[in-house]
């Protein structure tokens, strides 16, 4: 069991990806960095989304992509969850089917996706929302809902693309807490992009701060803090 | 300004109030239910429905694979693209023609097939079927492929992580989000079909119970039984209305927006 570990290089303009990402398994690692600096793209390459010019992506030990090989695991095939930046809550089905989506991907039938569906909800204490349609939720009750939705696939890691994003920032510290209560129930790893350091002090183990596809710096984050490599990783960090 | 507008305004509404005025109304059941119109309206009906399928089986399809075109080289989109569309601005007696070309028993593909079998399309409730499902189609491509496209993208990208492959992704995602768009393009067929004169005629002729549908009809009384003639365009225009209201949240709001 190794959770991920990745070389990623895609080119792209002016400049690409030119990074490696390793998050050791159950851990939470931030991928921090400003806009453009390239978090998206390297989390749309783990999962498969976009593909490498060069590099590798391997989850608890199994290759997903090696392009020396000539290997290229197809994103639904992935063993990997994405938490889009905006929930992406497909608006024409419930709460409850939203969830039981990926479950029936995986060939369980409806009533028992919907079963399970539904006790993955209660067990976040979302029950309530279990019929709603996703245009009838607020910003941090869809972000929880698409992360119990990811989250039932039972993927061996999770990608989080800035969930708080969407959010009033008056409501973030207690949808962190939630994700927090999600991702320490979750056994897999996940890696956390965000530009809000208080995000990585609730939920992270470790953070990587990205500049310009380039890792700039990485370690625990209050090793970054006492030694910032470079300004860029003061400044994200203040 | 004010001069040409309301002479534009008199243009488009004073047919249709003179439909209104002129209309046999107490006689307008008897009309309907004569010899000719009866037959006529529930083979218009029976053609526009079965063409309506026809443009959501093979157009859906076909909107799907345009919607993805963007891929392709430059000029074979829009040529592709071009054909597509060109119905919409053909004449219609022009698409009848090249049916027959096409399809006749001396066509490029009807007259094989008739020389193997002896069946000949033209003439018959089939060819009036076609003809309307010629024209009509571009109304439904263009429609849903508009939709397809408005489509956001990160719903098919949830769909993927979440481990949908692409047939589920488009069933149980892409489409549904679609459908409203779907459904717009199946009325707009629809009232083309329903209204269509001058493929049909040329291709299929107006064999009374066979291929002589309401506006043919219309056409044809409108010299021996002008009241039975009027009688149909105002089931036409009752068509023509509902059409209007089905689609009135998204073409005219579209439209205000």
């Amino acid at each position: 069991m190794s959770g991920l570990e990745a070389a990623l290089r895609v080119d792209r303009g002016v400049f690409g990806l030119d990074a490696t990402l390793t998050v050791p398994p159950g851990h939470v690692v931030a991928l921090m960095g400003r806009n453009g600096a390239g978090k998206s793209t390297a989390v749309a390459a783990v999962a498969g989304l976009v593909p490498l010019d060069a590099g590798r992506v391997l989850v608890d030990d199994v290759v997903l992509e090696d392009t020396e090989a000539r290997v290229s695991v197809p994103p639904e095939h992935r063993p990997v969850g994405v938490v889009q930046q905006q929930a992406a809550l497909f608006p024409h089905l419930s709460v409850l089917d939203n969830v039981a989506f990926g479950l029936r991907t995986g060939g369980a039938r409806r009533g028992a996706a919907r079963d399970v569906a539904d006790r993955l909800l209660t067990a976040a204490g979302l029950a309530g929302l279990r019929d709603r349609r996703p245009s009838g939720l607020s910003g941090g009750q869809a972000a929880r809902v698409a992360l119990v939705r990811t989250l039932a696939r039972e993927p061996r890691l999770v990608l989080l693309d800035e969930p708080l994003a969407a959010v009033d920032a008056e409501l973030r510290p207690e949808l962190r807490e939630a994700i927090r209560a999600q991702l320490t129930a979750f056994s897999g790893s996940a890696l956390l992009v965000t530009h809000d350091v208080r995000d990585a002090e609730a939920l992270a183990d470790d953070v990587v701060v990205l500049d310009a596809g380039r890792v700039v710096q990485r370690g625990p984050l209050a090793a970054l803090r006492a030694a910032p490599a470079a300004p860029i990783v003061a400044s994200l960090l203040a | 300004m004010l001069v040409p507008a309301a002479i534009a305004f008199v243009l488009l509404v004073g047919p249709l109030v003179a439909l209104l005025v002129r209309a046999p109304w107490a006689r307008l059941g008897a009309l309907l239910g004569g010899d000719t119109v009866l037959p006529a309206l529930g083979l218009s009906l029976g053609t526009a429905a079965a063409s309506t399928g026809c443009c959501v089986v093979l157009g859906v399809p076909l909107a799907v694979v345009l919607s993805g075109s963007d891929g392709w080289p430059a000029p074979v989109r829009r040529v592709a693209r071009a054909l597509v569309t060109t119905p919409l601005v053909l004449p219609p007696v022009v698409g009848g023609v090249a049916l027959l070309l096409l399809l006749g028993r001396v066509g490029l593909l009807g007259g094989p097939v008739f020389r193997a079998t002896g069946f000949q399309l033209p003439y018959t409730t089939a060819s009036v079927v076609v003809a309307q499902t010629f024209v009509s189609l571009p109304f439904l491509v263009l429609g849903v492929e508009g939709a397809l496209r408005g489509v956001d993208r990160r719903f098919a990208i949830a769909a993927t992580t979440l481990g949908a492959g692409p047939w589920t992704r488009f069933v149980r995602v892409t489409l549904p989000l679609a459908a409203p768009g779907v459904a717009a393009g199946a009325v707009l067929s629809f009232a083309r079909a329903i209204g269509e004169f001058g493929a049909t005629v040329t291709f299929a002729g107006s064999l009374p119970k066979v291929t002589q549908t309401l506006p043919i009809a219309a056409y044809l009384a409108l010299n021996t039984d002008p009241d039975a003639a009027i009688a149909i365009a105002v089931v036409l225009m009752v068509v023509a209305l509902v059409v209007l209201v089905s689609l009135r949240d998204r073409w005219l709001q579209g439209i205000g927006r």
